[in-house]
């Protein structure tokens, strides 16, 4: 076998190694490093367990938060106890509609989500609840969203079984504006 | 507190930190900041020396399990007590937090703090991907888990609250408001980004020294709105280790000690939908009034940065942190943390964090920024260059902040960086803080000299 080829920069060596699995770094140092590649993946057999009922529900187009059967505070983000109390929480059906408490675009991300950027993060805030859910905004750009506008949520079909299941998007749709 | 004794930093060492250390892999990172460290001391023999509290970030990032004990045993400290520690991105404030514990309950003189990651393992993106896991994997990182996304939800809902309510409070065109808030706080992050940047070009060891112009820093690529490229904090390779030790023990190995006055750590829920909307926990000097209407922490601060700072402001009796500290080196993973932090520890009231840099308050008074900076100099924060010109190798972070204090405090950073342009004069009391994933956990440590 021929022995690794030779880079002086970093980056090169890392290209090369994942072309050919090993390359030599000429380290200003004046070591030579040998670099190899080193894969590593799995599958996760991953229960929602007592989170279940929601990706469930989910699935089949419905929002559900969970509101402590003690103090009555409300998650829009379901949690199974109450960290307020301590007690358990019910589920209740979220209104399909809600208001930016916050966002952001995205223009670079995870390598995972990397594909689909730009897109928009947004915290929502409903009416009656306490506390908050984070999903994607679409059909909207950069310039156009603001705190407290009116979002409403649509869901993957099919469903995939994770929070991506929903997402929101704007709830009024603008006139269509002049240039 | 009863019964707990007083702990000293006696030595400290650093690596560079850089991109990629391929020369290195961590055992040897450590060694080298390790034997630097020593060579500081040399009365302290490595037989001294008993336990360790070795922290590392990221099984993901090692690619191997149980690195702390691989470090031990490079470090030859076998069989000695050791324990690895993690805290996410507070992992470094923690690990000398354990330390510190270590000593002050009477279980050993001498402890070893050492830390270190090795990010360049995987390329930027997916190394992007492994720190977003450090968010709730149900409900957050299948959204479009992005750490730097996170923080642009926070620091866009802390304008709202703090610049688009008072500055443009006047303007009726809601997302007009918004938009100029926005864009007002970006000069300011924008400010804090040349600040760290300029001040990294005196500090041999830092990743990313430059001297960043106002134009440069706002024309570089959006990250996350509004965050940019030079308000983000980078990966990095990198290891620091502190050597800790009772007051006896100290005071043979050196004759100038610093003191670890005092310690505080706070948490939050892990998910930012989570976070209360409750009052502030407040300073003495901070009246009710100051935040009526004021729902906290929200997503807009940092709970756990205001709790660590009361209980180490309390250990330390430390009444007026602006009069009684000397300087503050932070957890600057982004600009806009930088200046949400500020306010959680109470160099400023909440909401008054960007006319606390604007008028340069957190600057250091003898170097040139290329800006108008009135009241330049009072408290400097990140004198070093902090996370985002230094780098940000998780695991050491915490504990490199706390050898750049402790040098400072020493009045020896001309010794260990060639030159003193960043020595604070007189330098007597100074906080370091350490800030885990959107802000889960903090820690705040107090050091003085002794
Ligand atoms: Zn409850």
């Amino acid at each position: 076998m021929a022995s690794p080829k030779k880079f002086a920069k970093f980056r090169d060596v890392m290209e090369e190694v994942k072309k050919s699995g090993a390359a030599i770094y000429t380290n200003p140092t004046g070591t030579s490093d040998l670099v190899v590649l080193s894969p590593y993946s799995m599958n996760y057999i991953h229960s929602y367990a007592q989170d279940s009922e929601f990706f469930l529900r989910l699935a089949k187009g419905k929002l559900y938060g969970s509101e402590c059967k003690n103090c009555h505070y409300r998650y829009a983000t379901p949690r199974s106890h109450c960290i307020n109390c301590g007690h358990e929480t019910k589920w209740f059906e979220l209104p399909l509609e809600g208001r930016v408490h916050s966002w952001t675009t995205c223009y670079f991300g995870s390598e995972e989500f990397l594909k689909e950027t730009p897109f928009n993060l947004v915290l929502v805030e409903f009416d009656g609840v306490d506390t908050l859910l984070l999903s994607r905004l679409f059909g909207i750009e950069e310039k156009d969203i603001y705190i407290g506008m009116g979002v409403k949520a649509r869901f993957r079909k099919p469903a995939r079984y994770l929070i991506s299941d929903v997402h929101f998007i704007p709830a009024e749709r603008k006139s269509s504006r002049r240039k | 507190m009863p019964g707990q004794r007083k702990v000293y930093v006696v030595s400290g060492g650093v690596t560079k930190f850089a991109k990629a250390h391929p020369e290195m892999d961590f055992r040897l990172m450590v060694k080298r900041a390790y034997d630097y460290a020593m060579g500081d001391v040399p009365k302290l023999k490595a037989s001294e020396i008993e336990s360790s509290r070795i922290s590392y970030f990221s099984d993901h990032f090692a690619r191997q399990l149980k690195a702390a004990s691989m470090v031990q045993d490079f470090l030859g400290l076998n069989p000695k007590d050791s324990r690895r520690i993690e805290w996410g991105g507070a992992t470094g404030g923690q690990a000398v937090q354990a330390g510190w514990e270590t000593v002050a309950s009477g279980r050993n003189d001498v402890c070893l703090v050492a830390g270190f990651e090795t990010m360049s393992s995987v390329e930027t993106w997916k190394g992007n991907e492994f720190i977003a896991l450090a968010s709730d994997t149900n409900f957050d990182y299948p959204v479009g888990g992005f750490y730097t996304g996170y923080y642009a939800l926070m620091v866009q809902r802390h304008i709202y609250e703090f610049v688009r309510k008072t500055r443009f409070a006047g303007v009726k065109d809601e997302k007009k408001a918004q938009q100029a808030a926005t864009e007002e706080a970006k000069r300011v992050m924008a400010m804090v980004s040349v600040k760290n940047h300029i001040n990294a070009l005196h500090n041999p060891y830092s990743q990313y020294p430059e001297r960043l112009t106002m134009k440069e820093a706002l024309g570089r690529e959006m990250i996350a709105h509004p965050i940019n490229r030079p308000s983000v904090c980078t990966m990095s390779d990198g290891a620091a280790v502190l050597i800790l030790a009772s007051e006896e023990a100290a005071f043979r190995y050196t004759d100038h000690p610093v003191l670890i006055k005092g310690v505080g750590c706070g948490t939050d829920t892990m998910r930012l939908a989570d976070r209360p909307q409750g009052k502030v926990p407040r300073f003495a000097w901070e009246k009710a009034a100051d935040y009526a209407g004021l729902k906290y922490p929200g997503v807009h601060s940092f709970r756990a940065g205001r709790t660590a700072a009361l209980e180490a402001y309390k250990n330390s009796g430390i009444k007026n942190p602006i009069e009684e500290l000397s300087f503050v080196e932070l957890h600057d993973a982004y600009s806009s943390s930088e200046i949400q932090t500020y306010e959680d520890i109470g160099l400023c009231r909440y909401g008054e964090g960007y006319d606390f840099v604007e008028q340069g308050h957190p600057f250091l008074k003898n170097i040139d920024y290329g800006l108008n900076l009135p009241k330049r100099g009072t408290i400097p924060v990140n004198p070093s260059g902090g996370l985002i010109a230094c780098g940000h190798p998780v695991g050491a972070t915490g504990i490199m902040q706390g050898v750049f204090a402790f040098w400072q405090l020493q009045n020896s950073i001309a010794k260990h960086f060639g030159n003193d342009k960043l020595q604070i004069k007189d330098a007597e009391r100074g906080l370091i803080h350490s800030h885990a994933g959107t802000g889960s956990a903090v820690t705040v440590t107090i050091m003085e000299r002794a």
